[in-house]
């Protein structure tokens, strides 16, 4: 599904970024960018935690301003707290089916299945605490998987993992975003992720969102803003 | 700076241990109990798990409508909150009494109307003002525990659908399991051992706590015997309340966390709003009347004339304020400054010496009272002594807030700065001036500043003590409240409470002046 900014303002406090951009359906979109430029804050409104000073935020044909967070057709990973700690790790999973506890057998079934997806069959019962920093990330991915929502966003959950794990989860995503079809962007300040998975990529600084481009393209001759960040 | 760890670290367990000694050895000669003992524990019980059962539960959805709704004047509101602790209990009373008391706006309008009237003395007066005390107390400990909940988590609930009673159950039950039992033995142990309001809201000898027999045994049947049977009692009762207690939980309540405000997208519907604007505005309602009562009925008194032989009660107060503040910070320091050394060595020794700094939890004020009474009574009179005695008792009433405060903080600079203390080889008091001074002064004279208001405002330890004339402020207005002169009562409760909160700014700004970090 296509995500498309129209004359979009967003305002936290004194920050604010301006957007007017399409990011296209089926592909992994990165948005790289200095921190605090406000790729995260973008993202949040896609979700529907941050609300458009003007402007709309549409997914695929529907305008979204007035959905609520759970109904939108996405669902996103973020950097941290991406699981609840009382809980364990096919109960954490076990959320993106439905808010119960208590799974028939269908869903355990659906649950090993995701968990078998991102190589953690058989680790149900562990609580996070006892998982490493790469494990959590897989829960978190296969909760996401899970709901089978067609628009998945990344905000740099990966980003506390050393290279090796970190590339070993950008290949788990994006070999999942060309089994499942799925809509990505992925906030990142590393150019190599998006040169390892994106297709595409878009720049956010200064308060603005500049269009998506062909990745290998953008890093052979990156524009001003780019250059910039990159030193 | 070592040694005077140890001389305080000894000074703090002669105190502590001597004065349960002196008091069971006093008490065990005793085989039979003092009349009435039976209903006396039964009465300090009851009334401690009833005040510290209704503050929990009135704070708990308190803190959830704080937690989850920003509005103008919500970080005053959480401010605020933290000023009850800090208030003179005698002036609670006189406020508690001006609402709900005989001849308080409540009844005098239930009169007027026609309506039968109630009796606020004995065991309903006492829990309310008690809940009165407790309540902010509680409600910003359990809101600590909500912001401490990482926002995004409420973020996954809500993108993941999960509605206000699946976030219950998922975030806030095991917040709650966590902080609940110990925010309820905290109140559980401040009630058990309160003085003030039992003796002026009790009601006769039915509505008696331990303290308040205590008292009753020293100060008008001078039968030590007595004295030191209830006090091992309640020792007994204080250190079961404290097994359990979580020490560093205490902190949270009155220091200057910041609170954070959670959006809730679970809550966003009119019926959450109603009921989070109604618990506000029930909470306001509860805690505000009564201190506005105090001060516009002691404003006239302050400038017509307030009762003779105040002045001098006020420099009394303030000597015993700040000398008990000044104790609390050098003792506190030194005792915090070793047992963070043999922590760093990791020694066991260090961690049983820990203990002691926390006993006064377990002795009461009246405890420790009465046992320096005993061993003073021995060799001189102790009612000669009662100021001195008074400063020593609350200041180390006053020690484990202190170490509480102080503890993590030396871990911390101990974290930051002592390897390139090492490297740079500083040693002894250079090392403490450089490398940890700097960032320990702001929870050090933040616990200074508390002690100095408690004790400004302390009315026990003073009221076992002191000599008719020569008393403290809150000793002064007791007398005054005890034969009904209430506007001069309550012209000295302003006094009083202008006095405690600007000392507590003065010492509290010291710790802040000029502070780059």
């Amino acid at each position: 599904m296509e995500i498309r900014f129209d004359k979009t303002t967003l305002q936290l406090g004194l920050f604010r970024i301006d957007a007017d951009v399409r990011f296209p359906a089926g592909k992994i979109t990165a948005l790289i960018g200095p921190s605090g430029s406000g790729k995260s804050t973008l993202l949040a409104a896609i979700a529907g935690f941050v609300v458009p000073k003007s402007g709309s935020i549409s997914i695929g044909s529907r305008e979204m301003n007035a959905i609520a967070p759970g109904l939108r057709p996405v669902t996103m990973v973020f950097q941290e707290h991406n699981l609840f700690p009382h809980l364990d790790v096919s109960q954490n999973v076990g959320l993106g089916l439905r808010p119960s506890l208590k799974p028939s057998k269908a869903e355990i079934a659906a649950i090993d299945a995701a968990l078998d997806r991102v190589g953690l069959l058989g680790m149900g019962g562990r609580m996070p605490a006892n998982l490493s920093g790469g494990q959590i990330g897989r829960v978190a991915l296969a909760r996401a998987l899970l709901r089978k929502r067609p628009v998945l966003l990344l905000d740099e959950p990966f980003a506390a993992l050393g290279p090796a794990l970190r590339h070993d989860m950008l290949d788990l995503v994006a070999e999942v975003q060309t089994e499942d079809a799925l809509t990505v962007l992925l906030v990142t300040h590393l150019p190599d992720d998006a040169k390892r998975i994106a297709a595409l990529t878009a720049v956010v600084s200064d308060g603005l969102v500049s269009d998506p481009v062909a990745t290998g393209r953008l890093f052979l001759d990156p524009p001003n803003s780019l250059s910039e960040y990159l030193g | 700076m070592r040694l005077l760890g140890w001389l305080a670290l000894a000074l703090l367990a002669t105190l502590g241990i001597g004065s349960i000694a002196a008091v069971a050895t006093r008490g065990s000669s005793v085989v039979e109990l003092p009349a009435g003992f039976w209903s006396v524990l039964r009465f300090t019980i009851l009334q401690a798990a009833l005040s510290s059962a209704l503050s929990v539960a009135c704070a708990v959805p308190l803190a959830r409508a704080l937690a989850r709704r920003n509005f103008v004047g919500r970080n005053l509101l959480v401010a605020a909150l933290g000023a009850p602790f800090l208030l003179p209990s005698l002036v609670a009373v006189m406020g508690v009494l001006a609402i709900y008391g005989r001849s308080g706006s409540i009844q005098t309008f239930l009169v007027w109307v026609g309506m039968p009237t109630f009796n606020i003395y004995g065991l309903s007066g006492i829990v309310l003002t008690h809940v009165f005390f407790n309540l902010p107390l509680v409600t910003r400990l359990i809101l600590q525990g909500w912001s401490d909940i990482p926002g995004v988590q409420f973020r996954l609930s809500a993108q993941l659908g999960l509605r206000a009673g699946d976030i219950f159950r998922v975030l806030e039950w095991p917040m709650l399991k966590r902080i609940v039992p110990g925010a309820l033995l905290l109140v559980f142990l401040l009630c058990s051992t309160s003085f003030a309001v039992v003796l002026t809201m009790g009601g006769g000898p039915k509505s008696t706590t331990l303290e308040v027999a205590i008292y009753q045994a020293l100060r008008f049947d001078f039968d030590l015997a007595a004295a030191a049977t209830l006090a091992v009692m309640q020792v007994l009762v204080c250190s079961v309340a404290l097994a359990s207690v979580a020490l560093t939980q205490g902190n949270v309540a009155f220091g200057k966390t910041r609170f954070a405000v959670q959006e809730r997208w679970d809550a966003k519907s009119n019926r959450h709003i109603l009921a989070d604007l109604s618990c506000m505005v029930l909470a306001v309602l509860f805690l505000l009347p009564p201190i506005l009562a105090v001060c516009t009925r002691g404003l006239l008194p302050i400038f017509s004339g307030l009762p003779a032989g105040v002045w001098q009660a006020a420099l009394r107060s303030v000597c015993v304020a700040f000398s008990a503040s000044a104790i609390t910070l050098i003792i506190g320091l030194a005792t915090a400054n070793l047992l963070d050394e043999l922590r760093g060595a990791n020694s066991r020794f260090g961690k049983v010496l820990g203990v002691i700094g926390f006993l006064p939890i377990a002795i009461s004020p009246f405890v420790l009272g009465t046992g320096l009474f005993i061993l003073i009574n021995a060799i001189a009179d102790p009612f000669a002594l009662a100021l001195p005695l008074t400063t020593i008792i609350n200041a180390s009433f006053c020690m484990p807030l202190a170490l509480s405060a102080l503890l993590p903080a030396f871990a911390k600079a101990r974290e930051r700065n002592f390897r390139l203390a090492q490297a740079l080889n500083l040693q002894g008091w250079t090392r403490f001036r450089i490398a940890i001074w700097p960032e320990i002064r702001r929870p050090a004279l933040f616990s200074a500043a508390i002690a100095a208001a408690l004790s400004m405002g302390d009315f026990g330890t003073v009221a076992l003590f002191a000599p008719p004339d020569g008393g403290t402020l809150p000793l002064l207005m007791q007398r005054l409240m005890a034969s009904y002169q209430m506007d001069e009562a309550a012209g000295v409760a302003v006094l009083l409470v202008a006095l405690s909160f600007g000392l507590f700014w003065l010492i509290d700004r010291g710790g802040r002046f000029g502070n780059q970090i």
